[in-house]
């Protein structure tokens, strides 16, 4: 294995504390494969060996599970990823125009990355955030009610090194490989940041407040 | 008139409601420790008693399910909460974990000492980092409080929960496929019985639950099972969150009893976009046939909206106005189940690759209405013969499209072609 020494030892430790998680190693197999993301930014063929080795599986069965998962790349992304919901919903609200207004600007196309290595594209299913039509994210941070030319400006600051913020979520969007490490399930500290939720999510909260609607209150005595 | 119901998402508005000292500061983490005090059977009885139906779709009666759980076989026991939210429209377990990540954390305490489990797991979709960062931060707090770990507050109970991210694969919704990844597998589904009850994570007794029921389980215990079942109708009890996204004015999330009208919600969310009038919706995702403006009046829940033909689901409601082609939405709809499908039977993985190509070359006006026939005939060859439900799904939007716009379809081979203008359908119609 061509790891450098330093990252296979942080691999290796981080993947002992991964796999005492579960009650079974194999478990460990899907946050172990984002680990080797937040190290390598995609799933090389060494991160392959790695993670079988480690297990005891084939590499086979690794790569097997690899393909299986649209999160896992097989080849590297833009150091921040960037996805435009296409699934109905948000395709018909305006998905689609952003998309190939922005696949024009950038220049590339679906789970392709700028030459400059900072900005991926990709098509993305819901993502559970239809309320907030047109949805985009980017490394998997929320980014709402976007616009074409909202969509081109993001990019555009995201090659410019701009820090930016997303609509719901931390204050800034952090490398595709830190995202990564969270993904694998370790806690970077920054879940305070941020608001705990958008206009949408408290519509109906909002509009029960000024009607003054609220739950019945529960019998005395109940238990 | 029904209104609105916050319970769930009473706090979301608190600044500080997705840490442990806002949730305990509106009464958080105390029906656990009333939970502690009980029977664990008592507990099931409660939720039995309740009349809580899964939230995450099929509706299936928590507190039976519950039941079903062998007791005393010595077996480790497993919880498993579903939060994989991807079915499409679906969007009200990401806004709850992101705002209130402790009630879910107080279900699992409730939930996994009723089932006698001592390991629990919370499998999150992996595109959702915010929410994923607040789900380990609840955790861990849970944890340095002591109400997570060994021999919780005393109690001799014991409790290690697991934050699991996926990594993007709609299927993994489905319980057994999602028990299949969550042991590091490809998320394949898994022939029924056994049922995780018997034989789940690991082999051993499983329960999974969507986010939203577990969530609903410290109120019950709270507030009583009385309380809850005093809400909703008849034979689907309680509150849900119903999510309306689309050509709204206000989209949103709207907590409320069960039974409440899509005319009711509208209403409350402004109505359809200006200038607009309803066409088509869903009432539990894109798995769940499409109602059109004939349904304004039915009630949601799950009686009625089967009695309507169509499916409760995950009261996903996404609402679209006349400016939609509905030959797009279901296209779009199709090609999703044809890249989600897991390939394992052939009347899923084959069927939705032929939905692909034949509504691909429909809505480009290439066709006539023999095909109509034909994508019928598919849908009778996918429905019922699937081996999971996402099969079964795939035919929902196909058939009810056919059903109530088969004239859309015929329009687009008179003229050869989309009969919309697509940029009329957009938030910014009118506006660029
Ligand atoms: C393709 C497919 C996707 C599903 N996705 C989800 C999901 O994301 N969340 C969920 O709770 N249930 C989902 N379900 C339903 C689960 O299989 C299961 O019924 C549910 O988690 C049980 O929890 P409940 O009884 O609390 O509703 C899905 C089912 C299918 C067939
Ligand atoms: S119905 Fe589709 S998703 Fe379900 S098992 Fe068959 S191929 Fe897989
Ligand atoms: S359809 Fe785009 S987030 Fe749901």
């Amino acid at each position: 294995m061509s790891f450098e020494p330093e990252i296979l030892e942080r691999l290796e430790r981080d993947a002992k504390e991964i796999i005492a998680r579960y009650p079974k190693p194999r478990s460990a197999l899907l946050p172990m494969l984002h680990l080797v993301q937040s190290e390598l930014g995609y799933i090389s063929e060494d991160g392959v060996q790695f993670c079988a080795d480690t297990l005891g599986i084939t590499p086979a069965q690794v790569t097997g599970v690899v393909t299986f998962y649209t999160q896992y790349k097989q080849h590297p992304v833009g150091e921040y990823h960037v996805g435009v919901c296409i699934n109905s919903l948000c395709a018909i609200m305006g998905g689609d125009q952003i998309w190939q207004e922005l696949s024009e600007h950038v220049g590339v196309g679906h789970d392709e990355a700028t030459e400059d290595g900072k900005v991926s594209l990709e098509r993305i299913e819901c993502n559970a955030a239809c309320d907030y039509a047109p949805v985009m994210m980017v490394n998997w941070e929320f980014f709402d009610d976007m616009t074409p030319a909202r969509a081109k400006q993001l990019v555009d600051d995201l090659r410019a090194g701009k820090q930016v913020a997303p609509t719901r979520g931390a204050t800034s969007v952090c490398s595709w490989k830190q995202a990564s490490r969270v993904l694998a399930g370790f806690n970077d500290g920054r879940a305070g940041e941020g608001a705990p939720a958008g206009p949408a999510s408290l519509r109906g909260l909002e509009l029960a407040r000024e009607s003054g609607w609220v739950a019945p209150e529960p019998e005395r005595g109940a238990e | 008139m029904t209104t609105l119901t916050p319970i769930l998402t009473k706090v979301w508005d608190r600044p500080d409601s997705f840490t442990r000292a806002g949730y305990e500061a509106n009464g958080g983490y105390q029906a656990f420790r009333t939970a502690l005090g009980m029977d664990p059977d008592a507990i099931i009885q409660a939720v039995k008693d309740s009349g809580l139906r899964g939230r995450g779709g099929a509706g299936f009666p928590t507190g039976l399910k519950w039941g079903f759980i062998p007791q005393g076989d010595g077996k480790a026991h497993y919880l498993v909460v579903n939060a994989d939210e991807s079915e499409p429209g679906t969007c009200k377990d990401v806004p709850l974990m992101m705002a209130d990540p402790h009630v879910l954390v107080e279900g699992i305490i409730i939930s996994a000492f009723a089932i006698r489990a001592n390991h629990a797991f919370i499998y999150v979709r992996g595109e959702v980092l915010h929410v994923i960062r607040r789900l380990q931060q609840a955790v861990a707090e849970a944890y340095d409080a002591g109400y997570l770990g060994t021999d919780i507050l005393g109690s001799g109970f014991d409790l290690e929960l697991v934050v699991h991210s996926g990594a993007g694969a709609y299927i993994c919704g489905e319980e057994t496929a999602l028990l299949d990844s969550l042991e590091g597998f490809r998320g394949q589904p898994r022939l029924k019985p056994p049922f995780p009850a018997v034989a789940g994570l690991y082999g051993g007794p499983t329960v999974v639950n969507n986010v939203e029921s577990i969530a609903s389980v410290p109120a019950i215990i709270t507030n009583g099972a009385d309380w809850f079942a005093s809400m909703g109708t008849e034979k689907s009890k309680g509150f849900g969150i119903f999510s309306l996204s689309g050509h709204v004015t206000r989209p949103g999330q709207y907590e409320a009893p069960l039974g409440i009208t899509l005319r009711e919600l509208l209403d409350m969310a402004g109505g359809v976009r200006a200038g607009h009038r309803l066409k088509f919706w869903t009432p539990g995702g894109s798995s769940t046939p499409l109602f059109t403006d004939e349904h304004l009046d039915v009630p949601l829940d799950f009686e009625s909206v089967g009695a309507a033909g169509s499916m409760l689901g995950t009261r996903a409601l996404q609402i679209f106005d006349e400016t939609t082609c509905v030959l797009r939405a279901v296209l779009r709809w199709s090609e999703f189940y044809a890249h989600e499908s897991c390939g394992k039977c052939t009347p899923c993985r084959e069927g939705t690759y032929w939905y692909k190509l034949m509504l691909k070359r429909l809505e480009q006006g290439q066709g006539s209405e023999e095909d109509l026939d034909t994508l019928l005939d598919l849908s009778d060859n996918i429905l019922g013969r699937s081996f999971c439900a996402l099969g079964d799904g795939a035919t929902s939007p196909v058939t009810s499209s056919i059903q109530y716009f088969r004239d859309e379809y015929i329009k687009h081979f008179e003229t050869g072609g989309c009969p919309f203008d697509h940029a009329a359908s957009t938030v910014w119609a009118g506006e660029m």
